[in-house]
């Protein structure tokens, strides 16, 4: 499959695949600029007025700080819980091994809808009213993996006798942790969490099921595109949605290709 | 400077003596690392899903609205006898399917791009263009559909600009094959990449040597190779479909619910919690059975 016939109508077959997934991403930023309150095509008469409305509207700045503060204590969270889980998954054997990394794998593996319904009726079950920390549990529950799966990218890298090299010079747990280890993992660590930000302030399905009459960012928009009002604003405040999130998935990527660090042989 | 040194020895040879026996014994680390994250899973994830198997067996009062718990199977006697629950258990399932297809198709000459023919560089770049709309907000994606299909959208614009006339696909099932599509591409073209770009250069080569031409190395070497990368994406794009109810509300027309929305409007609107329940349970045993086979054919270590 190497001739070069097969080459170039693959290399086209490439472009148009990637013009086909960027093109509606351009598109929708061009209309944040758009000076026209209608939603046609071609913008017309670029303007910067809607980010200032966006910027001045009492909803959209709460849904805003609302999101920002879900998405980093769910951030925290699946830090906590994804690293300890990649550390016993990668160095231990253990009964139930499987089980876990199976059990992580399921709230992205299920529909969200299946987790947002299950979680409502776990609220309901419990008596617990909804709150912001309803919604970062239900967060955290998909988050976790994303720092998970970065972790344990690493750990399988890096080779564990790093750490046995170090408790034989004398180190005990906490200095092997702070010199060996976190060396080790720290960029990874970022690169999960970043990540689990990104995916956390942007998430609606599950949000919808854990959020009650709170109204996070992502949520904002979808009733404001469904009632059909206000689009200009939407526009405006998408585009601030895909940089918010596209600048820590770029980062991340940058801090995971530096794999260099104490390969395995 | 020895008095310090003095009061911190205790605490010092306390630590490694802490640090010496969890060496020792690694179970007890097992036990501390994975006693909160496992906790917190299992009480939380699982106990709620146990929760909503439960409440899928109760049913609402007609009367008060009230969840009454007796146990009963009114719930799913009503799906299985009322065929607008069937159509809509079809439809989903159905486009679903007619998603996880066009992902296949689009995504294995990108994915075959990437893997055997692009150099270094341009694989790296292409790496960062099929990422970035992953991680773009899907909220977001799904409106950018919904504003391009619109009637003075830009796909209008742009045929007409070439003869041709409106296409007329906002708020159908065909939008709603497009913009899923679209929508999931990215997780299938990441299996699909990882499956090719593991086959080594020696299996094409022997397949020429033994007089295999393209299309017949395509069929018997590469396809049966990369097919469980396709399963692997196909989980994602299958499941994902499944369970939404976002893109037919943005992009769908009158006869475009899914059990997403139902679900939905059960849980938000009419709140009856069991019906919805026992509907939900319709994508989770799709995907149980869905999994199960793409275990047999060898799709988890091409994830």
């Amino acid at each position: 499959m190497q001739t070069r016939a097969t080459r170039i109508g693959f290399g086209i077959a490439t472009a148009l695949v990637i013009l086909f997934l960027w093109i509606p991403i351009l598109i929708i930023l061009a209309y944040a600029f758009n000076g026209s309150v209608l939603q046609t095509w071609p913008v017309q008469n670029l303007t910067l007025h809607w980010f200032h409305e966006a910027w001045h509207d009492q909803e959209v700045r709460s849904a805003l700080w609302l999101s920002v503060k879900i998405a980093l204590i769910t951030t925290a969270f699946a830090l906590v819980l994804g690293t300890a889980a990649s550390f016993a998954i990668s160095r231990f054997q253990f009964f139930g091994r499987e089980s876990v990394s199976f059990l992580l794998l399921l709230p992205i593996a299920l529909p969200g809808i299946i987790t947002g319904m299950a979680l409502s009726s776990f609220y309901t079950f419990a008596g617990i009213g909804f709150s912001i920390w309803t919604i970062i549990i239900g967060h955290t529950t998909f988050c976790v993996v994303v720092v998970y799966n970065n972790v344990l990218a690493r750990l399988r890298r890096s080779s564990p006798s790093i750490i046995e090299a170090s408790m034989d010079l004398g180190a005990d747990g906490w200095q092997t942790f702070r010199f060996v280890v976190w060396p080790v993992l720290s960029t990874a660590l970022v690169a999960g969490g970043l990540l689990a930000f990104a995916l956390s302030f942007d998430e609606v399905i599950v949000t919808t099921f854990t959020a009650g009459a709170q109204t996070t960012l992502p949520i904002w928009i979808l009733d404001t595109i469904q009632r059909g009002q206000q689009l200009p604003v939407v526009n405006a405040v998408v585009f601030v949605v895909v940089v918010l999130t596209v600048i820590p998935v770029i980062v991340s990527q940058r801090l995971t290709q530096d794999s260099g660090l104490l390969r395995r042989r | 400077m020895s008095e310090l040194a003095q009061s911190g020895a205790p605490v010092r040879s306390a630590r490694l003596r802490l640090s010496a026996e969890l060496w020792r014994r690694p179970w007890l680390k097992v036990v501390a690392l994975l006693a909160l994250p496992v906790l917190a899973f299992a009480v939380v994830y699982l106990g709620s899903l146990v929760a909503l198997f439960i409440s899928s067996f109760w049913e609402v009062d007609s009367f008060t609205g009230k969840v009454v718990h007796t146990w009963t199977l009114s719930n799913f006697s009503s799906l299985i006898h009322d065929p607008v629950y069937r159509t809509i258990a079809f439809r989903t399932i159905w486009i679903a399917a007619a998603v996880t297809l066009a992902d296949a198709v689009l995504a294995f000459p990108l994915a075959y791009f990437m893997a055997r023919l692009a150099p270094p560089r341009l694989r790296a770049l292409l790496f960062v263009l099929v990422l970035l709309p992953l991680w773009t907000s899907y909220l977001v994606r799904i409106y950018a559909w919904r504003t391009i299909l619109a009637k003075d959208g830009a796909l209008n614009w742009a045929l007409n600009g070439i003869g041709l006339p409106d296409a007329n696909l906002a708020y159908t099932n065909t939008a709603m094959w497009i913009v899923f599509s679209y929508v999931w591409l990215p997780f299938m073209v990441l299996p699909v990449y990882a499956a090719l770009e593991r086959i080594p250069d020696s299996y094409l080569e022997a397949s020429q040597d033994l007089g295999g031409r393209s299309w017949r190395t395509f069929r018997s070497v590469i396809f049966p190779l990369a097919l469980p990368g396709i399963v692997a994406g196909s989980i994602f794009t299958f499941s994902l479909t499944l369970g939404d109810f976002i893109t037919p509300a943005l992009v769908g027309g009158a006869n475009s619910q899914f059990i997403g929305n139902v679900v939905h409007n059960y849980v938000g609107i009419s709140n009856n919690v069991p019906l919805a329940a026992a509907f939900a349970l319709v994508p989770v045993i799709v995907m149980a059975v869905y999994l199960f086979v793409a275990k047999r054919l060898g799709a988890f270590e091409a994830l």
